[in-house]
């Protein structure tokens, strides 16, 4: 002690320094440290209260429980295919070739995750396809266990055979609505995949027949409906968030020959083998094409161009968001640019859609702000992504099956905050992400590009899903439990109608006018729009 | 070691520079320790060499044990390096974290960089920081900057 006493004596201000010196300088980078950090945490928590977003996913579909219902499947081709194994039927050459994969790469999921999907209580019961190869296929695949699958020649007799409760139709998009409406009549429920129509007359006609039949259950194959981040979008729309929207960018970028409908031709298919007549049903007459039959997205005469085969994911993914249903009037323009093959439908497309009494509710003085124009851009021999931006007065929202929000920097709402600095332009003021650690493999780029707007999967807690699973089991729900598809008629007429306006005015060169109190597309004296529309010009 | 005879100029930058590494080491794990949400699984996870070390050691069951242990090594070393305490374990540890950094993201040609605020080539600020550890192992100079000569002192004038 003693001695202590004296060394302490012994010691000078510059000793203290040199031997404790550092003992101030360890706190105040603590201090620095955890009081950034708090502050930090303080400010996230108070922008997440001040906007008040509810993250929640849309509501699960009803039992499956009951009699199994019997499906039969017309179109058994790219989309057919995918359309049977979201209902549980994967063909065998499919199983197959996940098997292999998986066994070489463990990762892919792919197999794991069909088998592990919930069973529909369903019989697959009939298939109608004018291509043998691909009929045979599924009677190949689906005759197995207690599922007897039988074949039919056309699909009007597949749908009077008694023998199925409800169709799935996955044909081309000039077929869509005659077998919907011959179905309906029928009492089948229907599932047709999009576009609803593949023109403006049989859009009323099909509109017609589900209003007449209230107990067929009619859905439309807009798989994106199921999307985790749509309600957490709407949310958003309806908190005000963005302020007035005035501008909403959707787009199309790809740049390979799958993304430009150059599918492969099977080597299997000939006048023996294909039912061309019965492909043909009502476009032009045609002599036998294998061109026209596998890439006949490419010719209006059985698709519907960037306006009806990519531009209505997109006007419908922004529907069920803003509910601005069809727009006053449509421009349209573009051209065959890169793929210069013979085909018709143009392959570089702007659709620009006006909304002059539109508003999602602004921040400035009442009667300020007012309207809206919905933009769809699309090239096929590009692929940089855009990515799809709702621009509002005091925000904007990159929608994708994540959602990000910038505040604008002249912002009324947001004036303050900006000025205290408690946030800044260019830095996300909210960000939703329901995968949140999942990590996701994309196997091409044209697959990247739909994974991106949710067309193939979304996400349950957090959970890799099909959007397509959970689209038929919505309608599947709607059959045995009641209720009315998210992607009905409603949805399906305004989307038919506003793809059908960029079509003609792409067409006409020129602006086409809706007419809202008399339901009608605006014509000039003698102008016959289907006539218009589908002419292969 | 110290025995070698440094002017006072010298000693001033090495404890200088001792004093700034345990700063850096020390706000490091500061941040992280006071953010629940922090992770260091997505570094390790992206890493682009040793993947299957990195991402074990990445697996649910291990990431909390590495994210305790290596915010517990920051502080530590931070402690060490700035007080002047057992400056070469200090030196060591330090050397051992900053080798895994470096090793989950080198700076070889060929490897994807990550987001890096500059430009590098084999020679990344991580590797600068572990050989300037090594130095300061050489010249700990806790009796020019440093709470162990509390201790030092004490020796010499019981002596
Ligand atoms: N929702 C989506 O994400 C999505 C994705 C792809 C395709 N689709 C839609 O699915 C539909 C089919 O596209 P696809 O790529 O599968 O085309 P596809 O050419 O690969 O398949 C169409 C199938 O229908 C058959 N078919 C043609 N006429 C028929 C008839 N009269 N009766 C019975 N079968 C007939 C063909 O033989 C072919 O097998 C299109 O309308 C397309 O817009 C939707």
């Amino acid at each position: 002690m003693a001695n202590d006493n004296n060394f302490f004596q012994k010691w000078n201000r510059r000793d203290m320094l040199k031997t404790l010196g550092g003992i101030p300088l360890f706190g105040a980078v603590w201090y620095s440290g955890a009081s950034l950090t708090g502050s930090a945490k303080r400010e996230k928590q108070f922008l997440l209260e001040t906007l008040n977003i509810k993250a929640s996913p849309p509501p699960v579909s009803g039992p499956m429980s009951g009699k199994p219902v019997r499906l039969g499947i017309i179109g058994y081709g790219i989309r057919g295919e995918q359309l049977c194994r979201a209902l549980g039927f994967a063909s065998t050459a499919w199983l197959k070739e996940m098997h292999e994969s998986s066994v070489k790469n463990p990762k892919d999921t792919r197999l794991a995750e069909f088998k592990a999907q919930e069973n529909l209580n369903i019989k697959l019961a009939a298939i109608c396809d004018v291509f043998d190869t691909r009929a045979e296929k599924a009677l190949e695949s689906f005759n197995k266990g207690d599922n007897k699958i039988k074949r039919f020649r056309t699909h009007t007799e597949l749908i009077n055979s008694g023998e199925v409760d409800a169709i799935v139709i996955a044909a081309p998009d000039h077929w869509h609505a005659p077998m919907a409406i011959e179905a309906l009549n029928a009492g089948v429920h229907v599932y047709v995949e999009k576009p609803m129509t593949h023109n403006v007359s049989e859009t009323y006609i099909l509109r017609e027949t589900v209003l007449k039949n209230p107990t067929t259950i009619f859905a439309v194959g807009h798989q994106h409906r199921q999307t985790q981040s749509f309600l957490t979008a709407q949310d958003i729309i309806n908190k005000k968030i963005l302020g007035h929207v005035s501008l909403v960018e959707t787009n199309t970028n790809r740049n390979d020959d799958n993304g430009a409908w150059q599918y492969e031709i099977a080597d299997t298919a000939n006048p023996k083998t294909i039912d061309w007549d019965l492909f043909l049903g009502n476009a032009p007459k045609e002599d036998f094409n294998l061109e026209h039959f596998f890439r006949w997205r490419k010719w209006w005469a059985y698709g519907s161009g960037l306006s009806g085969d990519l531009m209505t994911h997109d006007y419908d993914r922004i529907n069920c968001i803003l509910r601005m249903g069809i727009p006053s009037s449509v421009t349209a323009s573009g051209g065959i640019y890169t793929h210069r093959d013979g085909r018709n439908v143009p392959d570089v497309m702007q659709v620009n859609m006006e909304y002059p009494d539109f508003s999602t509710g602004g921040s400035q003085d009442a009667g300020k702000e007012k309207g809206m124009t919905f933009i769809y851009s699309a090239t096929l021999g590009n692929q940089f992504d855009r990515g799809t931006v709702l621009m509002g007065h005091d925000g904007s929202m990159e929608l994708g099956n994540r959602i990000t929000v910038y505040a604008d920097p002249r912002s009324t709402k947001y004036a303050d905050l900006l000025k205290e600095q408690r946030i800044e332009a260019g830095v996300p003021i909210y960000q939703y992400d329901p995968s949140v650690n999942g990590t996701d493999a994309v196997t091409s780029a044209t697959a990247k590009y739909f994974a991106n707007k949710g067309l193939l999967w979304t996400y349950r807690d957090g959970k890799r899903v099909d959007s397509t699973f959970l689209h038929l089991r919505e309608w599947l729900s709607c059959i045995r439990n009641g209720g009315t598809p998210s992607c009905s008629i409603k949805e399906g007429f305004e989307e038919a109608i506003s793809a059908h306006m960029g079509g003609l005015s792409y067409k006409l060169g020129r602006r086409i006018d809706w007419d809202p109190i008399a339901q009608r597309i605006i014509t000039k004296p003698g102008e016959d729009l289907d006539a218009i529309l589908l002419a292969n010009k | 070691m110290n025995t070698q005879k440094l002017t006072t100029v010298q000693n001033y930058a090495l404890v200088l520079l001792r004093v700034l590494i345990g700063w850096h080491f020390l706000y490091e794990g500061i941040i992280k320790a006071y953010n629940p949400s922090w992770t260091s699984k997505g570094y390790l996870l992206s890493a682009s060499i040793l993947k299957p070390f990195f991402t074990w050691i990445a697996s649910d069951s291990l990431v909390s044990v590495v994210d305790t242990l290596n915010i517990v090594g920051l502080i530590a070393v931070g402690a060490s390096l700035l007080i002047g305490m057992k400056v070469r374990w200090g030196c060591i540890a330090g050397i051992l974290l900053l080798l895994l950094y470096y090793l989950a993201h080198p700076p070889f040609p060929g490897l994807p960089q990550g987001p890096a605020e500059g430009s590098y080539w084999v020679v990344n600020k991580n590797l600068i920081e572990m050989v300037a550890l090594w130095v300061i192992y050489q010249f700990p100079l806790i009796s020019v900057f440093g709470i162990e000569n509390l201790f030092l002192k004490k020796k010499t004038t019981t002596i």
